[in-house]
Order: C-alpha cells, then sequence, then structure tokens
C-alpha cells in the first residue's frame, strides 16, 4: 500500500515545481506554454467525453471554449462596463457553455457519425460568425478586434497578474496562473475519471459500442447523449473563462475550426476514451509545434549554414508529418484504453478489492 | 411440469400488428397470446416477419397498426425502446449486439442501468448511495454471470469470448434488466450440439424462475422440444398455433416450409 502514495507524492512534488524548473531551464516562454498546454488539456478532456466515451463526433468544440470565453471577457472588462468576480463569472461561463451543448445536442440527436460532424462543424462556425459580426446594430462582441483589457484573474486578495515574493521564490504572473489551471486541470481530471468508472459512463460507452443494443437495454439515449454535449461543453465553457482571464484579450479568430481539430487531433492522438492518452495527447501537441518552432531555424543554421525553409512553416509541416506517423503505426493513438492484457490476469482479486473497498 | 406457474394468464397479447416497408407487407394483422411463465417459439421461413415482430415489441420499429397489452398495460406499438425495456421486455439479437470494446462484467451491467438510479452528482460525489448501488450492481453481474456459465475473468472483453459465450453474455445482459419475457432472437444459430443442449437446459433455468420465454428460431427440432407453444409466421402472417405436436402435423406450415407436394402426404416436419 506504500507504493501508489509514494506515486503520488513525487508526482505531486514534480508538479509543484516544474513552473519554476522549467522557468530556470527553457525561460518563463515555456511555463506559459505549459499553462496554455493545460488549458488544452482540459478541452480535451470536455472532448473526450463526447468523442471518447459516447462516439459522437464534434468538430464544432471549439465553440463552447468562444462562448466561456466571451462569457468572461463580457462581464469582466470596459466592454459592457462589468467588472463581476471571478467565482461567478467562471461557474457563469460554464454553465451557458453547458446550455450551448444542449442547444447543440438536441436537434442533433437522430445524427450520428458523417452527418453529426458536419452539423457540429456548422455550429461551431456559427458561434465564430456570430461573435465576429456582433458589433452591429448594438457592439456586443466588438467585433473582429476582439474584447481586450479583460480584468486579470483575482482570488482573493491576489492578483494572479502581479508578481510576488515569497521566501524569495519570484511568482510571476505565469507561475500563479499554473497553480491555478493545475486546480482546474485537476479537477477536470478527477471528473473525468469518476465518471468513467459510473453509471453514466458505462452508458456513454455502450452508446458509442451499439446505439441499438443500449437501448434495448433501457438506456434512453436521448438523454445520455445530452448529458455527454453537456458535460463535454461544461469543461469547455470552464477552459474558456480562464483562457480569456489568462490573455486578457479574445477576439474570434482564436475560435476557428483549426483549433476544433487540434483538440480532436488531441484525443484521436492520445488514445480516445483514455484519460492517460488524452493527457499525453494534449501535452504532446502544444509542446510539439513550440518544441519545432524553437527547434528547426536554429537545426537548418547548424545543418546548412543559413535557414532555407521558413521555420513558422516547417514546424507546421513537421506537426503534420508527425501526426501521420502516428495514425500509421499506432492508429488507436499513442496510448489506447483496452490495454487490459496485464489486467486479465490479475482480475478476480481486482474486483474482489474494489467490493471491499466501496 | 411447473405447477407453480401461472400458465393461464396472459402475459402478452398481440393484436392486429400491422408493419409495411414502402410496398412490402412485412407484418399483417399479427396477434399472438402468451401466457405467464411459458416457452413460446415463433418459427417461419426466411422473410415471414420474425424479426420486425420482435423489433416492434422492442420499440426499435414502430408500428402502422395494431397494439400489445403486456403485463395489463396497452401499448400501441410506438413506445420508445427503453419504455419497454422498464416494462420488462427484454431482448438478444439475432446477429449478436454485445458491447464489444467493454468487459463482460461492464456489459452485463449495462443491463443493470435502468434498475439503477445514480445520475452525475453519485459519480462525482461518490456517496453512500451511489457506492452501495455500484457494489450491488456489480455482484448483480457477477452471479448473473455464472448464472449463464461464462467463468472468465470479468475483465475478457466480450468481443475476445467464443461464439457460444457471446450469446450466453448478451441473455445475462438481457437478464440483468429483471425482464419479464425474455426475447431471444435466434439464440442457438450457428452452435454446435454440446451448445445448443446446453442452452436449453439455461433456458429452462430461466423459464423455472418465472421468466417468459419468447424464442425465434430455425431449429425446429430444438424448438420442438422446448416450446410450450408456438406459432408460425409466414410472409407477415400468422398461419398456424398452437402445441409442438399440431404444428409438426400441419399441412400449411409443411407448405410454407417444404412446398406442396403432388402427393398428399402424411408426414410432419
Amino acid at each position: 500500500m506504500i507504493r501508489p502514495w509514494l506515486g503520488i507524492v513525487i508526482i505531486a512534488i514534480v508538479l509543484m515545481i516544474l513552473p519554476f524548473f522549467t522557468d530556470a531551464l527553457f525561460g518563463r516562454g515555456w511555463v506559459r506554454i505549459i499553462d496554455f498546454a493545460m488549458l488544452y488539456i482540459m478541452l480535451a478532456l470536455g472532448l473526450n467525453i463526447v468523442v471518447g466515451y459516447a462516439g459522437l463526433l464534434d468538430l464544432g468544440y471549439i465553440a463552447f471554449f468562444a462562448v466561456g470565453a466571451y462569457c468572461y471577457a463580457l462581464l469582466n472588462s470596459p466592454q459592457l462596463g462589468l467588472h463581476l468576480p471571478f467565482w461567478i463569472v467562471l461557474p457563469l461561463g460554464a454553465l451557458l457553455a453547458c446550455i450551448f451543448g444542449v442547444l447543440l445536442g438536441a436537434p442533433t440527436l437522430r445524427l450520428r457519425g458523417d452527418y453529426l460532424a458536419i452539423v457540429t462543424l456548422g455550429f461551431g462556425e456559427i458561434i465564430r460568425i456570430f461573435l465576429n459580426n456582433l458589433n452591429a446594430p448594438i457592439n456586443i462582441t466588438n467585433g473582429p478586434q476582439g474584447i481586450s483589457m479583460i480584468d486579470p484573474i483575482h482570488i482573493g486578495e491576489i492578483s494572479l497578474n502581479k508578481t510576488y515574493e515569497i521566501f524569495g521564490l519570484v511568482f510571476s504572473p505565469v507561475h500563479l496562473h499554473y497553480y491555478l489551471f493545475l486546480g482546474f486541470t485537476l479537477l477536470v481530471i478527477v471528473i473525468s475519471l469518476r465518471l468513467q468508472d459510473s453509471r453514466i459512463g458505462r452508458a456513454w460507452v455502450a452508446l458509442r459500442e451499439d446505439e441499438i443494443a443500449a437501448k434495448a437495454m433501457g438506456i434512453s439515449a436521448a438523454k445520455i447523449k445530452l448529458l455527454a454535449f453537456a458535460m463535454g461543453a461544461t469543461f469547455g465553457g470552464l477552459a474558456g473563462g480562464l483562457f480569456a482571464g489568462f490573455q486578457g484579450f479574445v477576439s474570434p479568430e482564436s475560435f476557428s475550426l483549426t483549433e476544433s481539430i487540434t483538440v480532436l487531433c488531441m484525443v484521436v492522438l492520445g488514445g480516445m476514451g483514455n484519460i492517460r492518452g488524452v493527457l499525453l495527447g494534449g501535452m504532446l501537441l502544444v509542446a510539439l509545434p513550440e518544441a519545432l518552432r524553437h527547434g528547426s531555424g536554429p537545426a537548418q543554421q547548424l545543418l546548412f549554414g543559413k535557414t532555407l525553409v521558413d521555420p513558422e512553416s516547417l514546424r507546421m509541416l513537421l506537426f503534420g508529418l508527425t501526426l501521420i506517423i502516428v495514425m500509421l503505426w499506432k492508429p488507436a493513438g499513442l496510448w489506447p484504453s483496452n490495454q487490459r492484457k496485464s489486467e486479465l490476469t490479475a482480475n478476480t482479486g481486482t474486483i474482489a478489492r474494489a467490493q471491499q473497498d466501496s | 411440469m411447473y405447477p407453480s406457474l401461472k400458465h393461464d394468464t396472459s402475459l402478452l397479447e398481440l393484436s392486429g400488428i400491422t408493419k409495411q416497408f414502402g410496398g412490402v407487407s412485412a407484418l399483417c394483422e399479427v396477434s399472438l397470446h402468451i401466457r405467464h411463465g411459458e416457452i413460446y417459439g415463433l418459427i417461419g421461413p426466411n422473410g415471414a416477419g420474425k424479426t420486425t415482430l420482435f423489433n416492434i415489441l422492442t420499440g426499435l420499429y414502430q408500428a402502422d397498426r395494431g397494439q400489445f397489452t403486456f403485463n395489463n398495460i396497452k401499448y400501441n406499438g410506438n413506445s420508445k425502446p427503453h419504455v419497454l425495456a422498464r416494462a420488462g421486455i427484454a431482448r438478444t439479437f439475432q446477429n449478436i449486439r454485445l458491447f464489444s470494446n467493454m468487459t463482460i462484467l461492464e456489459n452485463v451491467m449495462v443491463g443493470r442501468h435502468l434498475r439503477t438510479h445514480s445520475g452525475v452528482w453519485g459519480a462525482l460525489t461518490r456517496n453512500a448511495t451511489a457506492r452501495s448501488e455500484e457494489k450491488a450492481t456489480i455482484e448483480y453481474a457477477c452471479s448473473l454471470l455464472s448464472y449463464v456459465g461464462i467463468n472468465r475473468p470479468y475483465q475478457t472483453l466480450a468481443k475476445n469470448l467464443s461464439y457460444g459465450e457471446q450469446r450466453r453474455l448478451e441473455i445475462a445482459r438481457a437478464l440483468a434488466t429483471e425482464p419479464k419475457i425474455l426475447a431471444l432472437d435466434e439464440p442457438v444459430a450457428g452452435m454446435n450440439a454440446t451448445e445448443t443442449a446446453n442452452l436449453k437446459e439455461l433456458l429452462q433455468t430461466i423459464r423455472a424462475k418465472g421468466i417468459t420465454i419468447l424464442l425465434i428460431e430455425h431449429d425446429v427440432k430444438f424448438i420442438l422440444n422446448l416450446c410450450d407453444r408456438l406459432a408460425v409466421l409466414n410472409h407477415g402472417k400468422k398461419i398456424a398455433e398452437g402445441q409442438p405436436e399440431a404444428i409438426r402435423c400441419n399441412p400449411e406450415v409443411i407448405e410454407a416450409y417444404l412446398g406442396v407436394d403432388p402427393v398428399p402426404p402424411s408426414r410432419c416436419i
């Protein structure tokens, strides 16, 4: 019983010192990248509920991120002159995204596969275009210019936008956001894990595996699908609110189809339906383009003496190539969920233990 | 044979069920009457409408006309599947429809869905109610797995079971919904003689528990041996209903299965 605890303690220590370690080794820019990675992980975990568990292909998922972000931005900036506290705005954004999730889910319940993908893709675009054009006749979203000067996140007396020094350790804004995002990411992971091993989680997977059989077993497909859309959207809205507070600026550009596809790639690359896989996919897909951005220029200098290809375009090329290679070699994702071979041998004990524990 | 069962009271009564696909009449005014605790067979040549009837009974298809009474409640043939499942109609499928990438235990646990209640809140907080319900679900599922005779590690994925075991797992999953009637669509198709004999035994123990069984089957020997009564469908119409002995020698049934003999026969199927 000692070893799992030891593992958790080690992971906790690593997570606590990670921003300082990264700061010292790679520079502050990378701490910011880690912060973004966590936002993407929250998004990917939300999409994992819809795509990974319930098997509903959603190509417009970023719309919920947008709803959360704009909700936060509108209620916390000079745009409407509102400045509501963080602890009210963030849940409100998540709730609003949840409602949008149900709004998207309800008319698409009968759709599956490609058809659902097309409708959700359209939904994502509709939200973005709305945000882009809601500056006339009444200026709500400020159109393509976006909303700037969003209030930084305040928790009690602490403003996450200031630098604090405690016991000689310098906590810059990226560090402070790191700990906040870490907390929320852990919360989202715990929620995902608990949903996965529950009556609801099983119903989602059953629907994905065989909708007709699931219905015949008494699962109300409409209710369970709506629940998946709502839960996924809530995570998206939560991440959106945090994004707006962190960035201080939102514009419709940040919520394009490419973003939806990036999040979907994280889920698929890591391994659909598996939380560890999704975490891995999220981290890789944020870190890899950045590493290529910083690495490909110097590497070309070293090899050819000059920069042949613009690092920015090369990075997308290499990124695409990496995705293709991974999908060819590991079509189920890097860390698929059904690697239960090791569990096959020691199963009866596990169940018996699970029963005793509960 | 089972004197404790109420053989005389009606559990499921179909009247005038009609279903058309385009111009094809899949079912035409079919009326059946199934009693508590009996094993009722449904036979007929391919395309006779047997599976269509199952799909209407379980809410996967909507009937064009007709209605049925189940457990004294009237349904007009367009109820939702989960409503009928809750009422106590459980089924298996002709081409096995398991949740292939779920474990065998999870498959049966899904069957408990409609008899359990914990929702998102219970899942997130893992409160005492949710935990005890989950524990009870696991225990129920484990006992059903051994009841139908699947002695595999619980974490085995459903797709890795043998064919016969998959059929049994489907039955276990259906039983997990605590049905009053178990509708089996060709349960012994593709099974060898031993597997068939074992399944027959299983069905008899299920019936002994008081669960009525409705059975589609092509294996005539199997069905004549097992069923208390049966009905024969041909081209969407019921052409005969009664006890196996009577059905065996019914000329219309013989004609449906074997065609007309120029010399009047005195044979049975």
